[in-house]
């Protein structure tokens, strides 16, 4: 099982959720950030005092797939993510050791 | 974090201060209530006679100074705490409100015990007597005081003085323990604004050089700016001053504070010709003009500068404007105001920038490069404009001998208020001191000073 962290565009919430459910994925959690990486921020100008702003929102998607849907969910975030210009975010994967449902107590790959 | 309230020596002193404060209220307020008893037996005689002869106040003059009361202290609550409060962050947005309430609150009750007193009764050329009416003793709902009742020229009057006061505390915001703020402000009203009313408005020293001040450009605005100023460079600058982002939090709380102090400024300035007059609605087109163009001189200003007008620009433009014409708006024409407005709307902006980063001092609402900038402009300009030549009232001496009389008020407000700020810092910072510690700042004044969180995040 892996757990897959994307960091995307506000504006694509709705596509890459789309995506992921023709993959397979149907369970998500979304946190509103902020960040950087290549993408540069913009000015604020207040009363002749300059504040560059780096810190860019973004949202952070996390889902957690199994082994089997990984590669269709990681190909569905980047094709619906994606833009073409620098900002687009990116995906981390990290190995998953365990899920529980909680409501039924089910674990490992029933969980999902 | 525990905290301690009444240990230590400073609450000591603190608890002795306050109870001879107590004892002096006391003392003086004695004989007011007896010479009250004693009044009713002499106002008989005097009654029947009166009710024959006397004439009712002008209904026209008190309806609109009861209405100008009003506007003014919209300006305070919320105007000038919600102006103030959107421009410091979210972590010190109830400090700022309490400051100006508090400090407006507080006083008013000293302008009823002894200020309204040392400012308008006789007295030298700095103070008029402090115990002649104070706590408004010898005064009662049909006091006479030309042509209003004394009562509703007291009330208007001290909400300038709250207002003046309650103004200096935008320089402090952000680093200022709440107790300085109060401290400072009972000893600058009381050696820096009641000299100054009494100067320019109650027969003292300025007003017999013929310097004209219709609604406070240097008693108000002047005074409270060079305050702001000397008062922060004693305070020091913020935590992270120059290298974090020190940013308003909530500009829309601004520009609602800015537009209530438009709309409140019509009782301050036009209230000021104290009548339901042709003066005060001479005061009241100036104050429209002169705002309106204040407003677009800074958003241009910023346009041509910057690249792009700011909507925290603009509200500070109409308040430029609303400074500038404040010493004028009796005495000057429209076009006058017009051009004052848009000379404070466009000065001012070097005021918060150049100007600003060349005296070093972290004046956190700018309220020296708006009010004391805008007053000077103001107040200068007041000295031409006033001329029949350009449309104003007319002036008794020549063009250049009002200037230098305006000038000549300005430069000693500058300095009898820079002093007075100066002695009263280092009295408040060797008796409560000044600062809170780098620590209380990053938490933030709201829960250091007041135990509050005003946002839940």
């Amino acid at each position: 099982m892996k757990l897959i962290i994307a960091i995307i565009r506000p504006f694509k919430l709705d596509e890459v959720r789309e995506a992921l459910a023709e993959a397979g994925v149907n369970g998500l959690t979304v946190t509103e950030v902020k960040g950087f990486g290549r993408q540069k921020g913009h000015t604020e100008l207040y009363r002749g005092a300059e504040y560059v702003v780096d810190f860019l929102p973004k949202l952070k998607i996390e889902a957690a797939v199994s082994d089997g849907t990984f590669e269709a969910a990681m190909e569905a975030i980047t094709r619906s993510a994606g833009t073409g210009k620098v900002g687009d975010g990116k995906i981390f994967v990290v190995a998953l050791d365990q899920v529980i449902r909680i409501r039924t107590g089910e674990i490992g790959a029933d969980a999902l | 974090m525990k905290i301690h309230p009444f240990s230590g020596l400073a609450s000591r002193w603190q608890a002795v201060a306050l109870a001879l404060l107590v004892a002096l209220g006391a003392a003086l307020a004695a004989p007011a209530l007896f010479a009250q008893d004693m009044a009713p037996a002499v106002a008989e005689i005097d009654v029947v006679v009166e009710e024959v002869a006397a004439p009712a106040f002008d209904s026209g003059n008190v309806a609109w100074m009861l209405t100008s009361t009003l506007l003014v202290l919209l300006m305070v609550v919320p105007g000038l705490a919600l102006f103030y409060g959107g421009m410091v962050r979210s972590k010190n947005v109830l400090s700022v409100l309490m400051q100006v309430l508090v400090v407006f609150s507080m006083v008013i009750i000293v302008w009823m015990a002894y200020g309204y007193s040392a400012a308008f009764t006789e007295g030298n050329n700095f103070f008029g007597s402090f115990t002649e009416k104070a706590f408004l003793r010898g005064i009662t709902a049909e006091t006479d005081a030309d042509g209003l009742p004394e009562f509703l020229f007291i009330v208007f009057q001290s909400t300038f003085a709250g207002i003046t006061t309650a103004l200096v505390v935008g320089s402090f915001a952000e680093r200022i323990k709440f107790t300085a703020v109060l401290l400072f402000s009972l000893i600058w009203v009381t050696f820096s604004y009641l000299p100054m009313v009494h100067m320019v408005w109650s027969g003292g020293f300025l007003a017999h050089k013929g310097v004209i001040d219709f609604a406070g450009g240097t008693v108000v605005h002047i005074n409270a700016g060079i305050a702001g100023l000397v008062g922060a460079y004693f305070l020091g600058k913020r935590l992270g001053y120059g290298k974090e982002a020190l940013k308003p939090h909530n500009v829309p709380y601004t520009f609602i504070g800015a537009s209530l102090l438009w709309v409140g400024w019509f009782g301050f300035n036009a209230g000021s010709a104290l009548a339901a007059d042709a003066a005060a609605s001479l005061a009241m087109i100036n104050t429209m003009v002169a705002t309106a163009a204040g407003v677009v001189a800074w958003s241009l200003v910023e346009a041509v500068s910057k690249g792009r007008p700011s909507a925290l620009g603009a509200a500070s433009g109409a308040v430029a404007g609303l400074v500038g014409i404040t010493p004028a708006a009796g005495t000057v024409g429209p076009m006058g105001a017009l051009a004052i407005g848009l000379a404070a709307g466009a000065i001012c902006v070097w005021g918060v920038n150049g100007l600003k980063r060349l005296l070093r001092v972290d004046d956190t609402a700018d309220v020296f490069g708006v009010h004391a900038i805008g007053g000077i402009v103001g107040a200068v300009l007041t000295g031409v404009f006033s001329d029949a030549a350009f449309g104003g009232t007319g002036l008794d001496v020549s063009i250049g001998a009002q200037v230098w009389a305006q000038t000549f008020s300005v430069l000693f407000t500058i300095l009898w208020c820079a002093v007075v700020t100066a002695v009263a810092m280092l009295i408040t910072r060797a008796v409560v001191g000044l600062r809170v510690s780098d620590e209380e700042q990053r938490q933030g004044l709201d829960i250091v000073s007041h135990g509050e969180s005003a946002y839940e995040s």
